[in-house]
Parts: structure tokens; sequence; C-alpha cells
């Protein structure tokens, strides 16, 4: 009984703890191969060295356009067999020595978190002193991973401006490229000012080797990848389902029409 | 020998000789008749009774789906999570399967609460169908925990999380609880072995209970026979020299080709989800059940799947409070309401007696103990409806404003109940469940009543067509 009891208030205690951070909806397409191609290499590039995909095979990328040469060339650098999955060379014991926690695996993290938050998440790091890595991330507070595409983004700072309304801080908010949020003081807290909204963005310090537009297109070619990835089969599913629809809406009028004709007695 | 003395089964062709073999060694023409081809059933069914056959179809979609998904499913808690999307990603169609599986769990829930409301709009429980109602709500009670057992074995977040809740209720019965919840879990927290157990319910005993108990519904149908939106029995009014009821019409082929045509359209809404939004948006296939197990890590929001929603509302709206300014005084009021309307003091004393034992163990238990036992009261009185209801009609077509405003409040309390299981909780959240809660309790407790002073219009003696 006291088992449910911790439950029920500790779910009730996160729930309250929970800050909205406006997610950016991720532009991605499932049909632009192009862009699955892309997001393909930079996810084999800079994800593919800490987290694992284990339920997805190499194999399965040649439903990208890719052949197998080019898988091999240029996608297998955890084993040379095209047929293995996606897995690391880091056992999870050591991932968890080295890095405080074993990185999640990321087959199904689309469909976990959504392509919205994954793709706003990867454009909210910014530089944070106290943290063990140094980096911080406006979607995930104090999270253990560091901001891996750095040299590419450039570095972030987190910026705080208060507002004595919260429509003049959503106005600003509204107008940024990144994440945003609002955390709001009681007006114990906020003093004389009265200045209770305050709105947290983030502003690029060092420019890094991508243009923020390029950065942003690879971080969507990136998600799209991870969305398709979570379930390869989507495409064809809905495809299925097409022809499903047809058919069933043929037996529909069939079946109407007999029902009708075997009611036309009664009455 | 009886054989000899059946008739050769004729109008079948080429199959008649064959089917005459069969029938002289088994009841075939004597089951078909008596269930399908002479099965008289009202002919003024509308919408609301496609959902008892629908119900049986999704069934048997379980069933088919489940057993290739068995094929290739680990039910083992380091497997588990990765089998499925084994299913999903590479056996040949795996993925429609599991999806026709998904989608199928939640479908079974809508048919059968449609199917419910359908007897309470109808009054389809009344005597002299008492028992085709309890056997149906064994039915739901199975599904309830073939739903339960079966959610565990993706293993993911929610799986984990909402097993390990529901299974720490049986923790808050008085003196056996923890030692029972053990054993259900066969381990002190939700593990391999618990998932194991889950599976072997999952596959063969839920499943077999369900079936027999689907054909016991199906039995008992067709003992006392269908009812109709009316209200009135068929039986009746009979044919003179045939004796066939005058509105029944054969289900066989009436009912099973106007159940082909409920499929198909059923088919199409069904695929419809499978194929465009198989986890309709949160609400079939919850987001955190894509995170596999972690028995480390509580997600922030733990909410059951949205068919247990409302009694999980109930659950979490029975607080401190509640139990004080809320369940004392219901007890008091309902103890004094049945004692003033009861006439044999032995029965007066008894309800008092009860009502004070209530009374102590409201005050004196924790209140998770009351939502408990709330939350499987709000279950479980649904097998009271046939006596609870003693309106001297059946169909809500005649019966009076009151009955009608009371369904209304209750079939909107269900889905507002409902939407406060899928959210956190808050204030304001908390409120609104406790009052959805006592509503909820009134509609049933004070159904005797208020079913009995209601003003009522006359039924006919005919069914009508509309």
């Amino acid at each position: 009984m006291k088992a449910l009891a911790v439950l029920l208030a500790l779910a009730a205690q996160l729930a309250f703890a929970e800050e909205p951070v406006r997610l950016d909806s991720a532009p991605i397409d499932p049909r632009d191969v192009a862009s699955l191609q892309s997001g393909a290499r930079s996810f084999v590039n800079y994800c593919l060295n800490c987290h694992s995909a284990g339920m997805m095979r190499y194999h399965k990328l040649l439903d990208l356009g890719l052949t197998e040469q080019q898988i091999k060339e240029n996608l297998l650098f955890t084993t040379d067999k095209i047929g293995d999955l996606m897995n690391v060379a880091m056992t999870r014991k050591d991932a968890k020595e080295w890095l405080g926690t074993a990185p999640p695996d990321l087959s199904v993290v689309a469909r976990a978190r959504g392509p919205d938050w994954l793709y706003t998440y990867m454009r909210s790091f910014y530089r944070d002193p106290e943290s063990a890595t140094g980096w911080n991330n406006m979607v995930f507070e104090r999270v253990a991973m560091p901001h891996v595409l750095w040299t590419l983004s450039g570095q972030q700072a987190q910026e705080e401006r208060k507002f004595k309304n919260i429509e003049q801080a959503e106005a600003i908010g509204r107008q940024q490229k990144n994440a945003w949020k609002i955390d709001v003081l009681t007006p114990d807290q906020a003093g004389k000012d009265g200045e209770r909204f305050i709105l947290k963005t983030i502003r690029t310090e060092t420019a890094g080797s991508l243009s923020q537009i390029d950065y942003d297109i690879m971080v969507r070619d990136l998600v799209n990848f991870m969305t398709w990835m979570s379930e390869p089969n989507q495409i064809t599913r809905k495809q299925v389902g097409y022809v499903v629809m047809l058919v069933l809406l043929v037996l529909l009028v069939l079946t109407y029409l007999l029902y009708k004709e075997f009611w036309k007695d009664v009455h | 020998m009886a054989a000899a003395e059946k008739q050769a089964v004729t109008g079948a062709g080429p199959f008649n000789g064959l089917l005459t073999w069969i029938d002289q060694r088994f009841p075939l023409m004597e089951t078909w008749r008596s269930h399908l081809s002479e099965y008289y059933a009202p002919k003024n069914f509308n919408f609301w009774y496609y959902f008892g056959s629908l119900a049986l179809f999704v069934l048997v979609i379980q069933i088919v789906t489940g057993i290739f998904l068995t094929m290739n499913y680990k039910p083992d808690a380091a497997q588990a999570f990765a089998s499925v999307e084994y299913i999903m990603r590479e056996v040949p169609w795996g993925w429609w399967i599991r999806y026709m599986h998904s989608t199928g769990a939640s479908f079974f829930f809508i048919c059968v609460y449609l199917h419910m409301f359908r007897a309470m709009l109808y009054g389809s429980y009344r005597g002299p169908r008492e028992l085709l109602w309890i056997f149906g709500m064994l039915i739901f009670l199975c599904l309830m925990a073939e739903a339960f057992f079966g959610y565990l074995l993706p293993w993911g977040q929610m799986s984990y999380w909402g097993a390990q809740v529901i299974v720490n209720l049986f923790d808050a019965i008085p003196v056996i609880g923890p030692d029972l919840a053990i054993w259900i879990r066969g381990d002190f927290v939700v593990s391999d072995a618990t998932l194991n157990r889950f599976f072997a319910y999952h596959v063969i005993a839920v499943p077999l209970a369900l079936l027999a108990l689907v054909v016991a519904h199906l039995l008992a149908l067709h003992e006392v026979g269908s009812s109709n939106p009316d209200g009135v029995e068929i039986k009746n009014v009979k044919d003179p020299k045939t004796g066939r009821p005058l509105d029944g019409i054969p289900f066989h082929p009436y009912y099973t080709v106007k159940d082909t045509f409920g499929v198909v359209v059923f088919l199409i809404v069904f695929s419809m989800v499978v194929f465009f939004a198989p986890d309709a948006g949160g609400y079939f296939l919850e987001h955190n059940n894509f995170i596999p197990a972690d028995p480390l890590k509580t997600p922030a929001h733990i909410a059951p799947v949205w068919y247990f929603t409302p009694y999980y509302s109930i659950l979490r709206a029975t607080t401190d409070e509640f139990v004080l300014w809320v369940l004392v005084p219901g007890v008091v009021a309902f103890a004094l309401l049945l004692i003033g309307s009861m006439k044999k003091s032995a029965a007066r004393i008894a309800v008092g007696v009860i009502a004070i034992a209530l009374l102590a163990g409201l005050l004196s238990l924790d209140a998770k103990v009351w939502g408990v036992v709330l939350m499987g009261t709000s279950v479980m009185i649904f097998f009271f409806l046939p006596w609870l209801d003693r309106s001297p009609v059946r169909s809500i077509r005649y019966k009076g404003p009151i009955t009608k405003t009371a369904l209304t409040l209750f079939v909107i309390v269900f889905f507002v109940l409902g939407y406060l299981g899928t959210e956190s909780v808050s204030e304001g959240r908390t409120l609104a469940a406790q009052v959805g809660t006592a509503v909820y309790f009134l509609f049933f407790f004070l159904m005797p009543w208020y079913s009995k002073m209601d003003k009522c219009l006359p039924e006919p003696e005919r069914v009508t067509s509309r």
C-alpha cells in the first residue's frame, strides 16, 4: 500500500515540476529520400558512436535507395556485415562508468519523444559552466549528453529577459528561431519591480562551421531519418492501407446491396 | 437407432450426402436451425445492435493475430521489447498483424462499451435476461484482465509501471494484501517472473475463460431470445398457425447479411486506424511505451490505456477529504434512505449495522484502500443493474425524463472521468473527478427510486419500426 501511495504522490509531484518548452515543429518528410540519406549519414557519423539503434539493420537502409556497395563503403563502421544490427562497441556498463548513464538506444526514440521534441532538442544546447559536460539543454534540463555537434552549430549561451506581463514575453519568444520558455515567479519572488515572467532563450556566441540555416537543415534530415527508422515500414503501411480501403469500399457497396436485397420483404 | 430416424438433409446440392452422414452422428441441422435459420430475432434492431456481433468479430481478430504474434514474441524481460520491434520490422507483414492486435484491443473495448450502453438504453438486462447480462459482465471482466495482462507484454515503460501500479492495488487489501501482491507478481517487483506468468494468462488462461463465457452468453441469449429497442417481448405475439413470433425474423439470412454489412463498415473504421494512425495520437499505443521498461526510472506521468481511465480517475479521486466529506455523509444518507423505505425491522437493523461498520472502516482505514474499493465497485456495480432498475418499462423510448437525464449525465461523467484519467493530477482536475465519481455512483445507487417514480409512457403491444 505504501508503494502505491509513494508512486501516486511521485507521479503528482513530477507532473507539477514540468516546464513547458515551446517545441518547434519539425519540417520532416519521410518520402524525401535525399533528406533521409543525408540523415542516415549524420546518424552513423555522430550518433552511432555512443547510441545504438539495436533494432535496426543496416540492410534496411536499402529501402532509402542506397545500394549495398554504398552502404558498405560509407556507413558501415561498427561491423562489416550489412545484415547486422546497428550496435555500438561500448557496453552499457562502460557507458555508465564513463558518461554517468548509458545512452539510450535510438531505434524507436522518435516514437517515444516525437519528431518535434528531437528537432528542438538538437537545436537547444547551450553552454553551462555548472554542468559536468559544460553543456545544458533547454528541452532536457541537466541532460547527460554533451553537445556532440557543437563544431557544426557553434556555441550558444542562455539569455534571460524579465517582463512584467506574459503577452510581451511570449511575443518576443515567438520571434526566436530556437527553443524558448517562460518561467513564472510568484509575486514575492519577483520583488518590487513586479517583473514576474522570465523569458529564456539561447543566442549563438561563437559561430560553428555551418550557418544556422544549414545546421537546421542537417538536424531536420537527422530527425527525418530517426523518425523513418522508428518505423521503417510506415510508407508501405500507408500504401497497403489505400489498397485495403479501396477493397473495403467495394465490399461496402456489395454487402449493402445484399443486405437491402434480403430485407426487401421485411416490413 | 436414432440416426436412421433423422430425415436426409436437402437443399445443399452435392453436399446433401455428406451433411446427412454428419447429421446422423452429430446434431448439425438441429444446431443450425435452433441458433441460426430458425432463431427468431426481432425485426427492429437498430444501429446499437451491431456491436454484439462486432465484438465477436474483434475477438476472432484478436485470437488469429494473437496466434501469429505468439510465434515471434519472446516472453523474456531481456528480449520482449526487442522481439516486438522484430515483429514490426522483420517478420513479413508483422507490423500489420501487430497493429491489428493493438488496435483490436481498443476496438474490443469500444464495441463492448457500446454493446453495454445498448443494454442500458433498452433495458436488455431486465428479467428474464439477468443471467445473460451476468455472463456479459463476466466477459467484460475477463476482457479487462486480458487487456491488462497483454499490456505488460511489449515491456515498455507504461507496460511496466502500469502493471506495477495495478498490482500494488492488491497490496491495499487489509491483512492478505502484501502477500497477495507478491503472489501475483511472483517477485517483489514486476520482473521477468511477472512477464512470464502474465504471458501465460494472456495467451491461454483468460482466452479460454473468455471463449467459454462467450458460448454461455450466446446460449443464454438464444434461450431467452433477443430484446429490442422497444423492450417488448416478441414471443408474446405469435402466428397461431406456425407458432413463430410475428415480429421475429430468422437470424439467418436476415441478420447474417445485415451484420456482414456492419462488419465491413467496422473494418473501414478499424483499417483507418491500423494503416493511417496506429498509435491513435498516443491513446491506443502510448508514446512512453516505446521506451523499454526500466525498473529504476519511474515515468513522470503514469496513465493506463484509455479504456481503464474512468476507473483510474475514481481511484485517484478518493482522497482523505473525499472520504470525509462525501463518502461518510453518503453512507449515512443512503442508510437512512434504505431504512426509510424498508418495512421489515430485521432488514432495517441489518442496514444499520452494515452502515456503522462501513463508517468505522471509512474513518479508520487509509483513503487509498477506499479508492481501491470504489474502483472495484465502479466496475462490479454493473452486475446489479437488473435489480437496481425498477422501471415498469424496459426501453428508454418509454422511460420518463428522470431516467433520461440520469443516463445522459452518466454518459457525460463516464467520458469526463475517462479524460481526466489520461491527464496528470491537478487540484481542479481532482475536484472534477470527485464530482464525477459522486455522480457516477448516484446514478446506480439512486436507480431503484428514480426508475420507479419516473413517469413512463405505456409500452406498445408489438415492436415499432423506427
